[in-house]
């Protein structure tokens, strides 16, 4: 884990120093002399030798200091802890939204085969899949924001301050960026769910006396979770990278809008730091993801399954 | 997935025995036209291609043609799909960016392809310190990105534009194959056809390209049909966020981009490029379904 | 005689395909009293675990019964609707499977999935049930259970293992025990011993088993009664003693040839040629016509139907007036009057 995140950090540092742009011009705008650019690239060690400055700047991650904006010459992670709730927000209600389709229509799917609940669960996880969130964001607004007036199209409210109103306004974007999880969790849970609904131990459970619902439920499930956390635990850099486009839509003030925009306007400490901790929490998921595995099948020791 | 419990449901013995190259290709091919929703996706798809080949012939207007008197106008007999802000066709321009997206999938996969596939090759067939701390770790770090996010990053660096967007696309997807690849070859490398070669003193280069590759050809060429798809999605998206195809050429990520804008007054700018990004991925995405039932139908 | 535990009147049970209906069990009857032990013999892919998963209700996807009865204390398991056969498995008729290392559920303790067994059909509190369960492991030879219900099936060797299914089975005391081949994938000592700890259990608890097995070992060592089965249909049922003694079918007697001895030495097993016909092209006489020594134009041409009495009944035309080939002193060894 300590090592992937070391090659991250490495390879952030090495984009976002390749990237075109001075940063010492940058800040001082167009019109600085050359005394100044040169006197501020010294300050800043820009002049220092890249593996130096690579250095310097995860010692100072460490120590908390993620450098200052270009753009507002802000501290950086003052910046990032204000944006980090918003896009928590917005990815664990997406989470939910995925859940809470993805379990039901699964299940469904998979247990009433070759009727028509199976082949609606199918389409739906089929169309889910090939529906860029962009559109679908747009259409929802459309739909449910112009058109029905049931939503605010737009903006953001933290949960602290207006509960309604911040649920209101997460609904739309929260469907926007769990539809493709959902689609993709519905679609392993289906193929999962069969596979297992066919082995020995099914027939044992049916043959101890359990109705359907009960040996589903109670012996199919946790068994056919194993290879849906998998494509789980893969979805969720995706499920990051979906909260770019979902909050710049709905004018979402999270990590992913201020990513968009620091890459727009070149502002390096920001997009390495965003970049640094969108990587991280990947990372951290995955690890939670390969805990979870060893609780829910006991056959699989702690680690095992990452290296699989 | 066997329809039946195989102990109780096929209890007499397959008489099947192995068949030829040809009569295995028929019969894969037979299979590929018994999935009806694979076959539809490969007729739209054939429609998309016919149409971006024949663009200019096809499209009713210059895409780029600025009409003052219609600006956003809605479908009619005139403008099926429409006007824009600009007053331009928002079919002709669909048409026109056709040739956009696919060019952007294909493209963008074939340098993952080429990237991915020969680092995978030596890397899982030679193993040892270089496969396993630097390319396997590299790898898994590339993949803690989210896609996008490291898409967008490259892109800047690359520079605005359709070409250094596809390179960007490109090599977001490389690990990926890198992996399966370097899965296949593992696994494959393990099969007794592989000792024997080895021990019959032919050359490492010729194991792995006339042994080992063929035989991981079946997964390679599924992942890189569903591949396409999210390429398609990828270029969109950066056209979306301004850093892919510049205006004023037609693509449907920025045509939705612009769209977005006038969603109030005029929402089939934005709707109908939608409409056909998700019906091209999803043609190609049952399309790779049906491919991979094809080649293996026990691969799901 | 009393009256029957379970009596299977003209079972038809069969799969559906993409089109047609392949029958696969063709007028299967036969009865088990109480107390018995039942074996039905015969090669794989006869028919005769879809016969114990038709009783069960369990036929797997696509799986029908198309005919026939299964009268269970006067009433047909085949008329019974789910949620009613569900209170009758694991309950009154239970089951055990030929594939131990696959059949308990990897995700669970034993001791949950024994005592799950015990309160699906009763109600007693989970502490109960636990203890139960831990009792039924001691029952079935399980050293040290009270530590054994905490392990996951991964934890135990298949012999072990089929011990959990025992006791599982046993849970609620069942009068009718389904075995399918319940030995097949253990070690042979193993087999002896589970074996012989079924044999106890079932003196124990006086209930009836019908086992499912293509070991005439098995057979010798535990049935009191035996129904020979061959690509769907009963060829012939009698006790086992008559069975060793006098087998009349055929394809009996080829089973009992093919049987390795430890009075005699041979090198080489006399094997029955040929292969069991598929479903779809079933010979339109007697099924085992194709690999018969003695099959006739008659045999080739009408299929023939179960002669003789409650004691040894045989579904071959040698033992029949009509019959008028040369075969019959040649198979058997004795003239048989009928």
């Amino acid at each position: 884990m300590i090592v992937i995140l070391f090659i991250v950090s490495v390879i952030i540092f090495s984009l976002v120093n390749v990237l075109p742009g001075d940063p010492a011009r940058l800040m001082l705008g167009q019109e600085a002399t050359p005394e100044a650019l040169a006197a501020l690239r010294k300050e800043m060690g820009l002049n220092d030798p890249l593996y130096i400055q690579y250095l310097h700047w995860v010692g100072n991650i460490l120590h908390g200091d993620f450098g200052y904006s270009l753009r507002d010459h802000s501290p950086v992670l003052k910046t990032l802890l204000q944006k980090i709730p918003v896009t928590l927000e917005l990815t664990f209600f997406s989470f939910v939204v995925a859940i809470l389709i993805a379990l039901p229509v699964g299940i469904l799917s998979a247990t009433r085969r070759g009727r028509l609940s199976d082949y609606l669960g199918t389409f739906f996880a089929l169309s889910g899949i090939s529906l860029p969130s962009f559109w679908l964001g747009i259409l929802l607004i459309y739909l449910f924001a112009v058109k029905l007036k049931w939503f605010p199209p737009s903006g953001y409210v933290p949960l602290s301050e207006n509960f309604g109103k911040s649920i209101a306004l997460m609904i739309l974007p929260a469907i926007t960026l769990g539809t493709h999880l959902a689609a993709e969790l519905t679609r392993m849970l289906r193929s999962s769910l069969l596979d297992v609904l066919q082995s020995d131990y099914i027939r044992t459970a049916y043959a101890k006396g359990l109705l359907e619902r009960a040996v589903v439920i109670g012996h199919a499930l946790k068994n056919a979770l194993v290879p849906v956390l998998t494509v789980g635990g893969l979805q969720l850099a995706a499920f990051f990278g979906g909260s770019v486009i979902t909050e710049t839509i709905f004018g979402i003030p999270g990590i992913g809008q201020l990513v968009v925009n620091a890459i727009l306007t070149r502002d390096f400490p920001v997009v390495q730091a965003c970049v640094l901790f969108m990587a991280f929490m990947v990372v951290v998921i995955n690890f939670l993801v390969d805990i979870a595995y060893s609780i829910i099948d006991p056959r699989i020791k702690l680690g095992e399954v990452s290296k699989g | 997935m066997s329809q039946t419990n195989a102990q109780t449901a096929a209890p007499y013995p397959n008489r099947l025995e192995s068949s030829p190259r040809l009569r295995s290709l028929k019969k894969a091919l037979g299979r590929f036209f018994q999935n009806k929703l694979g076959v539809a996706g490969g007729l739209f798809l054939l429609i998309l291609v016919i149409l971006a080949i024949f663009a200019p012939w096809l499209a009713p207007y210059n895409p780029m043609k600025q009409d003052y008197m219609a600006i956003l106008q809605g479908p009619s007999a005139k403008h099926w799909f429409g006007t824009d802000d600009l007053g331009r066709d928002v079919l002709s321009r669909i048409i026109y960016g056709a040739r956009v997206s696919l060019k952007a999938g294909i493209i963008s996969v074939a340098i993952a392809l080429a990237i991915g596939v020969p680092i995978g090759l030596i890397s899982g067939y030679f193993r040892g310190f270089w496969d396993e701390f630097i390319i396997m770790r590299i790898t898994d770090a590339m993949l803690s990105f989210p896609s996008l996010v490291l898409a967008l990053t490259l892109a800047a660096v690359f520079g605005a534009g359709l070409n250094n967007a596809m390179l960007a696309i490109g090599l977001v997807y490389t690990p990926h194959f890198i992996r399966l690849v370097r899965g296949q070859v593992l696994a494959q490398r393990e099969r007794e056809y592989v000792e024997a070669a080895i021990a019959a003193g032919i050359s490492h280069w010729r194991i792995m390209l006339r042994h080992i590759l063929p035989n991981a050809w079946a997964p390679i060429m599924v992942q890189a049909t569903l591949s396409v798809a999210g390429a398609i999605i990828s270029e969109a998206s950066l056209s979306f966020l301004g850093l892919g195809t510049q205006p004023p050429t037609p693509s449907w990520g920025s045509m939705l981009s612009e769209g977005q804008g006038y969603i109030t007054q005029a929402p089939w700018i934005a709707v109908f490029p939608g409409l056909f990004i998700f019906l091209a991925v999803m043609s190609i995405n049952v399309f790779g379904d049906g491919v991979r039932d094809m080649l293996d139908p026990k691969l799901k | 005689m009393s009256e029957p535990l379970l009596k299977v009147e003209h079972l038809d049970v069969g799969f559906k395909n993409r089109k047609s209906f392949v029958k696969i069990l063709d007028d299967v009857s036969f009865d088990i009293q109480p107390g018995e032990t039942v074996c039905i013999v015969g090669e794989s892919g006869c028919g005769k675990s879809l016969t114990s998963l038709a009783i069960m209700g369990l036929l797997p996807p696509g799986g029908r019964i198309a005919g026939g009865k299964i009268i269970y204390n006067h009433e047909d398991l085949t008329k019974k609707s789910a949620k009613e056969m569900s209170n009758i498995r694991g309950n009154e008729i239970s089951m055990i499977f030929q594939e131990p290392m696959t059949s308990l559920n990897p995700v669970h303790t034993i001791g949950k999935q024994v005592a799950e067994a015990i309160l699906i059909h009763q109600s007693v509190s989970k502490k109960e049930a636990w203890d139960r369960a831990i009792e039924l492991l001691r029952l079935v030879g399980i050293p040290s259970p009270e530590a054994r219900v905490k392990n996951y099936p991964h934890e135990m060797s298949g012999g072990m293992r089929q011990r959990v299914m025992i006791a599982m089975a046993l849970a609620c005391r069942p009068k009718l025990l389904i075995a399918d081949e319940p030995t097949t994938a253990l070690d042979v000592t193993i087999q002896a011993q589970i074996l012989e700890q079924m044999n106890e259990l079932k003196k124990r608890f006086g209930m009836a088993i019908l086992m499912i097995t293509h070991d005439l070992g098995v057979v010798s060592e535990m049935a009191d009664k035996v129904i020979v089965m061959y690509a769907g249909k009963v060829v012939e049922t009698t006790d086992t003693k008559r069975l060793f003694q006098n087998p009349r079918h055929p394809y009996t007697q080829g089973l009992i040839a093919s049987m390795p001895r430890l009075d005699k030495e041979v090198d080489e097993l006399p094997i029955i040629p040929g292969n069991v016909p598929a479903p779809e092209d079933m010979p339109t006489g007697c099924r085992f016509s194709t690999r018969c020594p003695f099959a006739t134009e008659l045999c080739r041409t009408k299929a023939p139907g179960l002669y003789g009495d409650e004691a040894h009944r045989v579904s071959c035309w040698m033992y029949t007036n009509e019959w008028a080939g040369g075969g019959q002193e040649h198979a058997t060894g004795e003239t048989i009057k009928l």
